[in-house]
């Protein structure tokens, strides 16, 4: 069974260890900006909410990559960037309607959530619990999953 | 079945690939008119700066990708197509007989009816052979002008620039990619391009290039005359629907199809840079963009193979990155009547965003200056994603739009 990343926001402070976890990671820099994992701020609800790549099935950034740069991790089902092949085109960041795929500019190359192997940091760093790694069917990225099939290219869903 | 493709760009190979998965023991055949394996026109700049080798613009990486998929790719040009008797006719006299046909032949790019455009060391840079010709005319001391500001022209000249040439940007319009962008986001990425170095000649029209001595060429800027090494011509481009002359498949600026993707005729389907297919953002339109090539080629594939399957639109959307300043526009960003919009400049530090928006839903963005998260533009007008009281949020604050769309899509 393939595990997925399940963000619990009741329970995260926005402490940002896992952003600076992910980057020194991915990047060997302590740098929240160069984190694959954001924690976004609604200071009206009291809330953090930690948002990263679901590894989502209709793949819009593997579709969209005109190189063959992005690839599947058969153990973890991620899709998972090759800095080798990646051109620094970036139409995969416009492509992925959730915004989890961005490039950078110092490396010329687009990054995204790989979960780590199979072992995610954030998971592990987050005092709170609030970033788990469980069994695929039973996280909350249902909903998620569900705007995806939303956005789905072949769906009639109209503004009207 | 036998299913023909003619147009081995990304369309073509996204299509390919479906009908091996869809139509299994089909036979399958993907026509490419170049000779090299299906390549992305999208990775060529790349080539130019050296960044990639011609290999890393396959389309596909792995060894016998499309043997072991049972994908029979062969070289050849369309010259005609007869839909009475499903034949396709190859540019060398080879008959095709077909059963589905997909075209998806792509754009070319137009030369303008500028005198002394056929003249030795003017080029295009569409092609591999393209990239080849120009390299050697690009680099330190050498004097290059592009003809040319919107998103193609734009995307080169990123590439031009780094190769340490001496480059003059000429735009007719009176703004960088006028398609593309609004006023305010082309003057500001025509002052970047200047800070870098780049002579931006916008409102100006090339009257005629000649030839010049050591091989050089004399551009006549109207009045004003430049001598340089390399004329590169980047003033947009036309779908390759010319064989369809008398097949009776309909073409106005793109092969008219169907929110199914087909032409038409009953067995022949379009995709990609050639088809002017269902807009999202209303009505019909050429999208020549990399995602929709991709969506286009496997939607049509799935009607081809039979399953019944229509196609939301496809958006326009596009990244640009001119010389280090990176851009993104989605959807309506002119806005609509009846609509609105939001916006948040600084000129001095180069960032702009600019929301569009009809009733409780956004229709179009741009972005100038950031990287983080510009997908989320897409995903909150393609989804397409209520609003709700981020509306008026993002009136106010339109740099929230991550915010807006975390809220409106997850449980927090």
């Amino acid at each position: 069974m393939q595990k997925s990343l399940l963000m619990i926001p009741s329970k995260c402070t926005g402490c940002s260890q896992c952003e600076l976890a992910c980057s020194y990671a991915k990047e060997e820099a302590f740098n929240a900006a160069k984190s694959r994992i954001k924690i976004f701020d609604f200071p009206e609800k009291s809330r953090h909410v930690p948002y990263t790549c679901t590894q989502c099935a209709e793949a819009w950034c593997m579709k969209a990559c005109p190189v063959d740069a992005i690839s599947e991790d058969k153990k973890t089902g991620a899709k998972i960037v090759s800095a080798e092949l990646c051109v620094g085109c970036k139409v995969c960041t416009i492509a992925c309607p959730f915004g989890t795929i961005n490039y950078q500019q110092d490396t010329g190359k687009v990054v995204k959530c790989d979960l780590c192997g199979g072992d995610p940091e954030c998971v592990k760093i987050c005092p709170t619990e609030a970033i788990l790694y469980v069994n695929a069917d039973a996280t909350g990225d249902a909903r998620m999953r569900e705007w995806a099939a939303k956005s789905d290219e072949a769906s009639d869903v109209t503004p009207n | 079945m036998t299913y023909v493709i003619v147009g081995a760009g990304p369309a073509g190979v996204a299509a390919a690939e479906t009908l091996a998965k869809t139509a299994k023991g089909s036979e399958i055949i993907l026509v490419g008119g170049e000779p090299e394996p299906p390549y992305s026109r999208m990775a060529i700049p790349y080539v130019l700066t050296g960044s990639v080798g011609e290999d890393g613009t396959y389309l596909r990486k792995t060894e016998n990708w499309y043997e072991d998929r049972n994908i029979r790719y062969i070289h050849g040009r369309a010259e005609s197509l007869s839909t009475g008797d499903s034949a396709l006719r190859l540019a060398r006299g080879e008959e095709m007989k077909f059963e589905k046909l997909l075209i998806s032949t792509g754009a070319r790019p137009i030369k303008p009816p500028v005198p002394g455009l056929d003249l030795e060391g003017v080029h295009h840079c569409w092609t591999l052979e393209d990239v080849r010709n120009i390299k050697g005319l690009t680099g330190e001391g050498k004097d290059v002008i592009l003809i040319g500001a919107g998103f193609i022209g734009s995307i080169i000249l990123e590439a031009l620039l780094e190769s340490g040439s001496n480059l003059t940007v000429v735009e007719a319009e009176d703004r960088m990619v006028p398609r593309m962008m609004n006023q305010v986001a082309g003057n500001m990425i025509k002052a970047w391009c200047e800070k870098k170095g780049v002579t931006v000649l916008t409102s100006t029209r090339v009257a005629g290039v000649a030839q010049a001595d050591g091989g050089r060429l004399e551009v006549d800027l109207g009045g004003n005359k430049k001598t340089v090494d390399l004329v590169v011509v980047a003033a947009g481009v036309k779908p390759n629907a010319d064989f369809l002359e008398g097949s009776g498949i309909e073409v106005e600026d793109g092969i008219l199809v169907d929110n199914h993707l087909k032409t038409s005729a009953d067995n022949v389907y379009a995709a990609g840079d050639c088809a002017k297919g269902p807009d999202y953002s209303g009505g019909w339109s050429v999208h020549a963009i990399q995602p929709t090539a991709v969506e286009h080629g496997r939607i049509a594939a799935l009607n081809m193979a039979g399953q019944v399957t229509p196609y939301k639109g496809s958006l326009q959307m596009n990244v640009l990155d001119t010389a280090g300043l990176i851009s993104t526009s989605v959807g309506l960003f002119d806005g609509v009547e009846g609509g609105e919009e939001a916006e948040d400049l600084n000129e001095q530090r180069f960032k702009y965003i600019r929301l569009t928006f009809k009733g409780d839903y956004m229709i179009g963005a741009l972005t100038l200056g950031r990287t983080d998260q510009v997908g989320v533009l897409r995903g909150l007008i393609h989804t397409p994603v209520s609003l709700g009281p981020w509306k008026q949020k993002l009136m106010a604050d339109p740099a929230k739009f991550v915010e807006a769309y975390i809220d409106r899509t997850q449980v927090i």
